[in-house]
């Protein structure tokens, strides 16, 4: 089981949390000008990457505060965590 | 059985025993006595019982093998005193306690009935618990690396955690004798561990479990321990640690030989673990057959016990044991030099012993650590698999770590809690001085390298062409070096295919004995190095665990948290049949002595069609939005316009996913500017505020609304029928109920029953109704006043089925039951409640994709059985043409079917391909038996042009 680090309630076991998906992934500013391919990606199509990769979660058991994180998707080691609308945060 | 002199099996001293304290038990029916401190194999051995059961297929005569978790033969059924039992427990991890009973376990198991089986232990009778600890550094192992690397650690004042499996720590220590064994400072070797665990016993962050055993290593140090807790009782310790220090010892492994199974065959270590530490003779003249120097010492061992020791075979001298003879036990082996490849030679020599102590080398347990994602390699001077790269936060020590020599491994142990607690922000990381040890030499023999092993794994028969077929590799599963060839000789490569193929390592002892060894020998069947052809998955538990235990208290009903509204007590007292709806207990109907579920319903829906009818609907899904936002908010996430919606309004909305399917359904009600009361499907209460909360944290930021659940601070009863009115009346005089002061769609606030209430004119039944919300303290007492003045109307209450009908009669869908993630506003038909003017909300762009604009798309229509008796089963698939070939085109499917008595016959609903065009056309459901053909009609069969919602006049 993650532990994961909610940026406003600290280290929680995993099942306190939703997960949201890949990060980084906002609605369309505006859906009409997307034509049916490019609506279908945002809809459907999500990166499945081998390594670090930027997640929503949710502490849906905790404060119930969106979050992002970047996980390791092999090693699973939480590598950052920050509030939603902020930038993806460089990696070292 | 092989008759030993009693008196001659117990030593007379030595041993960590109490002879003080004889302990009565039984054994297949034959009544023992062994002392406090026994395992019931020690003791088993000790009264001279050799054979423990008989092999799992071919019922081959067993003995006890090991002294640990890694035994493979002594399973036994365990009944305790007072009568609690357990099915599957090994011999060697029982503690002798007075009246045990046990039994060998015969034939390929069974399962035990009833409670019973619940997990061991008695089901009913037995406590489990869990507990959820944290600690900065978790030791698992109270060997002496394990107590060195806890004493290390605890010094520092970081809280530590450290279990051990057994009663007792000390790990092989407790088996090393006070005079003539290994001194650690100076001193008896126990003494030294004795030292050690009471230091940390001093120490107030120091937790020590022992009869605890870590099962699980999972991500990120999640360590599961399964605690025995005197007799059927036990905990499950969920601990989360900063540090992990692994000091689990290594197993010792068996050598693939000719009939190497007959009881009196053991591992050397066991074999010096019952001398050491039960002061028990396992036989009376001994061959010990060695690869390294830990055969040697127990040889040694044997000789100080008084053990007869007819002679050793040292594999690193090129001799080995060939064969082996005796029914049911051990008499004697059969000696062979072997040529390089490890193939017999020259003359057998046949030597007499009772007992055969095999040292095969040892292998890490590296069983969590494998689990905690560490990876492993074969180090080919100590022929064996040790770990490779480091792990996060995990660190091994000791033979875990494939360091065997005590002196080492205690140094290891301190240096590895030093440096775990400085990981976790505790002390400087330096290693506490290590104690002197000081070995007994061992007798050397000149022609072999100290410490050295000599990496054999199997010993051919001399008889070349024998297939191998009684050299055990899994006793457990009574698989041999004959499967594994047929394995490797049906191509197999993969060592997870060698496993399954030949169910090496699959039995509940998951291999501890025979999965290296299973792997080294199909490696060489291959032709290929041991450490390249490498292992299979070590997966948790290391040990097994009782469902029971991992089940503690959430049982029965505290299996799920059950879910009751504040007027359930009346629904029990009135007879309702419940039915389960997510968490809720709701009411389903109501029958009246002698009446069948469909005599209520149709009773209960002429109650609501014609008189007046009161349901709990308490257990809708209520959402409190506030904020001057919220309108706009509510035109975002429905697909049709709340912004406008006056004050004291109610309107009913759809809310979509962004891919368009239907999500939710519900009223919506305007409370104030600022203020929202959202009604959600019972079922979905808790995943539309996630939506809600998603969609206002994610992306909507900036929209000023909070949402809050008031699901449980509100009860809400439904008073339906065109006689409602006229409990309203009764029940609020103040309150103005002609519909044009109190219109369809609106809701007040009013003084009902003498409570504060909300009254809400909403219908799910299609007829005059009203919902009364009163705060949940006060949803009885209104219930009960509803229920009053309503007598004189002959009010009835009913339940879900009845509601069910009633709204399917009217063509309400319910989301779950008519939709199922794949049904689009329009397939429902409510194209009318689609916003094309007020902006995007959630789902409008996938209206028009492709899909969700195909003419053939499934749409929701009613069915009539063309016999008006034929009932429809719900899920029935639908076809055209039921004598077609197959396999049949499906054109749709059953979602709702019922007996209607407002439209006097059955009927159902379902999503029909192009369903709407093709009203009046015949379609039919092909079942087991019998095919029913329905004709497809409007989906709204009764009061089509709502005429009924103001009442009957």
């Amino acid at each position: 089981m993650l532990l994961i680090p909610c940026p406003w309630c600290g280290p929680r076991d995993e099942t306190e949390f939703h997960y949201g998906g890949q990060a980084h992934v906002a609605y369309p500013e505006d859906p009409d000008a997307l034509d049916d391919a490019a609506w279908a990606e945002y809809l459907f199509m999500r990166d499945n990457l081998r390594g670090p990769f930027a997640e929503r979660w949710s502490h849906s058991g905790g404060c119930r505060r969106w979050f992002n994180a970047v996980r390791d998707t092999v090693s699973h080691e939480m590598l950052a965590v920050y509030r939603m609308g902020e930038p993806r945060p460089e990696i070292p | 059985m092989t008759a030993i002199p009693a008196t001659s099996r117990r030593l007379p001293t030595g041993g960590r025993i109490d002879r003080s304290s004889p302990i009565g038990f039984s054994f297949d029916g034959n009544d023992y006595s062994g002392f406090r401190g026994d395992t019931l194999a020690s003791a088993l051995l000790a009264n001279g019982v050799r054979v423990v059961g008989r092999s799992i297929y071919r019922g081959r005569p067993r003995g006890i093998v090991a002294a640990g978790a890694e035994e493979p033969n002594a399973l036994v059924e365990v009944t305790w005193p007072g009568g609690a039992s357990d099915p599957m427990l090994r011999a060697t991890q029982v503690e002798l306690v007075e009246g045990l009973r046990a039994r060998p376990l015969r034939g390929v198991g069974r399962l035990v009935a009833g409670g019973e089986a619940a997990g061991g232990a008695n089901g009913e009778a037995a406590v489990f618990d869990k507990r959820h600890a944290h600690c900065d550094v978790l030791v698992v192992g109270g060997g002496p690396a394990g107590l060195g690397a806890a004493l290390a650690a605890g010094r520092t004042g970081a809280r530590v955690i450290l279990v051990d499996e057994g009663p007792e720590l000390g790990g092989t220590l407790l088996a090393m004798p006070d005079d003539g064994g290994d001194r650690i400072a100076g001193g008896p070797a126990m003494a030294w561990a004795s030292g050690v665990v009471g230091q940390l016993r001093a120490l107030p962050e120091v937790r020590i479990l022992t009869r605890a055993t870590a099962v699980g290593h999972f991500d990120h140090n999640y360590v599961l321990v399964s605690e025995r807790r005197g007799v059927a009782d036990g905990r499950l310790w969920h601990v989360r640690a900063r540090e992990v220090v692994l000091a689990t010892g290594a197993h010792e492994r068996p050598i693939a030989f000719a009939d190497n199974d007959r009881p009196g065959i053991m591992l050397a270590g066991a074999v010096r673990t019952y001398v050491g530490r039960f002061a028990v003779r396992p036989g009376q003249r001994a061959v010990v057959f060695t690869t390294n120097d830990s055969g040697i010492a127990c040889a040694g061992e044997l000789a100080e016990a008084g053990v007869e020791v007819a002679t050793v075979v040292d594999a690193r001298m090129d001799v080995a044991v060939v064969g082996t003879a005796g029914e049911p036990t051990l008499t004697g082996v059969t000696i062979m030099a072997i040529d390089a490849d490890g193939r017999p030679t020259g003359h057998p020599r046949d030597v007499e012993c009772d007992l055969l102590a095999v040292a095969g080398g040892w292998n890490p347990a590296v069983h969590l650590y494998s689990q905690a994602r560490g990876t492993l390699r074969y180090d080919e001077r100590l022929a064996c698999f040790v770990p490779g790269a480091t792990v996060r936060g995990v660190q091994t020590a000791g033979a875990c770590h494939g360091t065997f020599g005590l002196a080492e491994g205690i140094a290891e142990g301190l240096a590895a809690g030093a440096a775990a607690a400085r990981a976790a922000g505790f002390g400087d990381g330096k290693a506490p001085r290590a104690p002197s040890v000081d070995t007994p030499l061992l007798p050397a023999d000149p022609d072999v390298a100290p410490g050295s092993i000599a990496p054999l794994w199997l010993v051919p028969a001399p008889d070349p062409d024998a297939e191998g077929s009684t050299h055990f590799v899994d006793l457990e599963r009574d698989a041999t070096v004959a499967d594994l060839s047929r394995a490797v000789g049906a191509g197999l490569r993969s060592m997870e295919h060698v496993k399954r193929f030949t169910t090496v390592g699959t039995a509940s002892d998951q291999g501890k004995t025979s999965g290296v060894l299973g792997s080294a020998i199909a490696a060489s069947l291959m032709g290929r190095p041991v450490g390249e052809a490498g292992l299979t998955t070590y997966r948790p538990p290391y040990v097994p665990v009782s469902f029971a235990l991992l089940a503690g208290r959430d049982r029965g009903e505290l299996h799920d948290p059950v879910r009751t509204t504040a007027i359930h007590p009346w629904h029990v007292a009135r007879g309702a049949v419940f039915e389960d709806v997510g968490q809720w207990k709701r009411a389903r109907y109501y029958p009246l002595p002698g009446e069948s579920m469909e005599e209520s319903v149709l009773r209960e829906c002429a109650a609501a069609r014609h008189g007046v009818a009161v349901m709990d609907a308490s257990t809708l899904g209520k959402i409190d939005l506030q904020g001057p936002d919220a309108g706009e908010f509510l035109n975002r996430v429905y697909t049709n316009a709340f912004a406008k919606l006056p004050v004291g309004s109610c309107r009913y909305g759809v809310m979509c996913r962004p891919d368009g399917m239907v999500f939710d359904d519900g009223v919506t009600s305007r409370l104030a500017e600022d203020r929202f009361l959202m009604t959600t499907t019972t079922g979905n209460a808790a995943p539309v505020l996630d939506h809600l909360e998603e969609w206002l944290q994610t992306e909507w930021p900036t929209l000023r609304v909070r949402t809050t659940s008031v699901t449980e601070q509100w009860a809400t009863i439904a008073v339906v029928g065109p006689r409602s009115r006229d409990v309203l009346r009764a029940l609020a005089p103040d309150l103005a109920l002609a519909p044009e002061d109190f219109p369809f769609m609106t809701w007040r606030g009013a003084e009902v029953a003498g409570l504060r209430a909300r009254v809400f004119r909403i219908s799910f039944s299609g007829e005059l109704a009203y919902e009364i919300n009163v705060p949940t303290w006060h949803g009885l007492a209104m219930w009960e006043a509803v229920i009053e003045a309503g007598a004189p109307s002959g009010i009835t209450p009913y339940g879900t089925e009845t509601m069910h009908v009633l709204r399917a009669e009217k063509g309400y869908p319910i989301v779950g039951q008519e939709t199922d993630g794949t049904v689009t506003p329009q397939d429902l038909g409510m194209d009318w409640i689609v916003s094309k003017t007020k902006g995007d909300f959630i789902g409008r762009r996938s209206h028009r994709r492709p899909d969700t604009g195909r003419p053939d798309r499934k749409q929701l229509v009613g069915l009539l059985p063309l016999e008006p008796d034929d009932l429809l089963p719900e899920g029935a698939q639908l076809v055209d043409d039921p004598d077609g070939p197959l396999p049949m085109r499906m054109v749709g499917h059953v979602t709702s079917s019922y007996r209607s008595a407002a439209v006097g016959r059955t009927f159902a609903l379902g999503l029909v391909r192009r369903g709407r065009e093709r009203v009046g056309e015949v379609v039919h459901a092909p079942l087991v038996d019998r095919t029913i053909a329905a004709t497809i009609a409007p989906s709204v069969l009764y009061d089509p042009d709502n005429l009924r919602r103001d009442g009957d006049g």
